[in-house]
């Protein structure tokens, strides 16, 4: 099997207010024998522009692209939003005649030219198709036997499906049999595929707010002991707002939030200190 | 909504729906049959009487391109996909909405606050947040590698050819829209 190298892309919100999440997949990738590689240099994927101006979104993610293929290095998301935003643009680029004309005239006003030479996955997608679920089962030394979890994969490694293709929007099992492999129960419930509704928090709380006590409420009613994301927005949502969606409904959840990363780390052996535990807002007492 | 519920025939520009389905992901507007998965499946449309993807495909197709682009509540998609998924069709609503936006953008120079915002930041440091320095000192403290250089040079280039540095500067901005 060749070298498991990838060009990390971390976006701006894990390093602004979710270093655990950074923190806990540097841990298990190294454990797991992938390799990463810095940016030599970065913009924001482009995504919060999409809604202002689609030029200006297709060019700066072009643009870490052509950083990508500089390196000749596939790139690997941890945010489900630069991951949908960087391998929407790479497909569009790829198949789109006309758009990648336009992208490329822009590109070159900075000398670059996009070659369609790397491919973009999602952390999801490169544990379970590239590491491979015998390798990280390899790694499990503490098995989490006496947990039980609830899953949520969040739209953009789902949708829209013309662009992502990798697992089944309607009833996604990456994440679940990826979550299964740490020795937890994963549980189904309804509404699994929901959104989060943080992308229009800027404009709009009351909205999001509805939407993420709906899910809480859900993964609360089979039994969850918490809840496992794989994006800082998702993340953002159900555990930093927590307590304000606490309040507005008057509710109690206290259910635990961890990057997908976190568990997986528990379950290799690594403490909760070096994986950054303390740092979610909801303390989890269960491991 | 304050407009009123009948449609005037002036208010109607026969040729927008022709202008929309010339920008990419809106190319199959005339498609639509008005089945309303999308606002079905729609998590917003749930929760918001005014917020629905098919009533927005309709008001395309009808060319009320004055009430589309003056409503607010165009900014509640939260670009789940779920109807771009499910349109048997392909119409694609979300990109139909998108282009809406960016319409509002161009045309009436106006975009949400938090846009500009994180643009501005955007355009300053290439990150849609001011890292402050004792984040950047944290991660020196927790063994984690420097953050990425950007190239604000070229970030200032791809927003001028896009067009965007003019309409940053001149556009109005709104905060929040009600559900
Ligand atoms: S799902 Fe497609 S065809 Fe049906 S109403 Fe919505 S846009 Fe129109
Ligand atoms: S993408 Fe927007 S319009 Fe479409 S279902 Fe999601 S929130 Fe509704």
């Amino acid at each position: 099997m060749s070298e498991m190298k990838y060009l990390l892309f971390m976006g701006c919100t894990i390093p602004y207010r979710l270093s655990s999440y950074e923190v806990s997949a540097r841990k298990v990738l190294n454990n797991l024998g992938v390799k990463l590689v810095e940016m030599p240099e970065f913009n924001c994927c482009g995504l919060p522009m999409d809604i202002v101006n689609h030029d200006l979104m297709l060019t700066l993610s072009a643009r870490n692209i052509c950083i990508a293929e500089r390196e000749g290095l596939n790139i690997l998301a941890l945010c489900n939003g630069c991951f949908s935003t960087l391998n929407e643009t790479n497909k569009i680029l790829k198949e789109d005649r006309e758009t990648r004309e336009k992208v490329e005239k822009y590109l070159a006003e900075n000398n670059m030219s996009y070659k369609g030479t790397i491919d973009v996955k999602h952390l999801v997608h490169v544990l379970a198709e590239d590491v491979g679920y015998e390798k990280i089962k390899g790694t499990v030394k503490k098995p989490l036997n006496q947990v039980s979890v609830a899953q949520h994969s969040g739209c953009h490694i789902l949708r829209p499906s013309k662009y992502v293709g990798r697992d089944d929007p309607e009833n996604p099992t990456m994440l679940k049999n990826l979550i299964k492999l740490t020795g937890a129960q994963c549980l189904n419930y309804a509404g699994e595929t929901e959104c989060c509704g943080n992308p229009i928090i800027g404009v709009n709380e009351e909205i999001p707010f509805q939407l993420a006590r709906e899910k809480l409420n859900n993964v609360k009613a089979v039994g969850a002991q918490a809840l496992i994301t794989v994006c800082p927005f998702c993340h953002v949502m159900f555990d930093a707002n927590q307590s304000r969606i606490e309040r507005a409904f008057n509710e109690k959840y206290n259910m635990p939030v961890l990057h997908y990363t976190q568990l997986l780390g528990l379950a290799m052996g690594f403490t909760q200190e070096e994986l950054g535990i303390s740092e979610l807002r909801v303390k989890p007492t269960i491991f | 909504m304050t407009e009123s519920k009948t449609i005037k025939n002036d208010e109607m520009n026969p040729n927008f729906k022709y202008e929309m389905s010339k920008i990419p992901g809106a190319e199959r507007i005339m498609l639509c049959y008005q089945c309303g998965t999308c606002t079905a499946d729609c998590p917003i449309s749930r929760f918001s009487d005014f917020y629905k993807p098919r009533r927005i495909a309709r008001m395309v197709q009808f060319g009320l391109k004055d009430r589309l682009l003056s409503d607010d509540h165009l900014w509640l998609c939260s670009t789940c996909y779920a109807c771009v998924d499910h349109c048997p069709q392909n119409v694609e609503p979300a990109s139909i909405v998108r282009a809406l936006r960016n319409m509002v953008v161009k045309e009436r120079n106006k975009m949400p606050l938090v846009s500009r915002e994180l643009a501005t930041s955007l355009l300053k440091s290439g990150y849609i947040y001011a890292m402050p320095e004792s984040r950047l000192k944290r991660r020196v403290e927790q063994g984690l590698p420097p953050l990425p250089k950007t190239n604000v040079k070229e970030i200032e280039r791809i927003f001028k050819v896009t067009g965007f540095t003019s309409l940053l500067e001149n556009a109005k901005t709104f905060e929040k829209v009600a559900k």
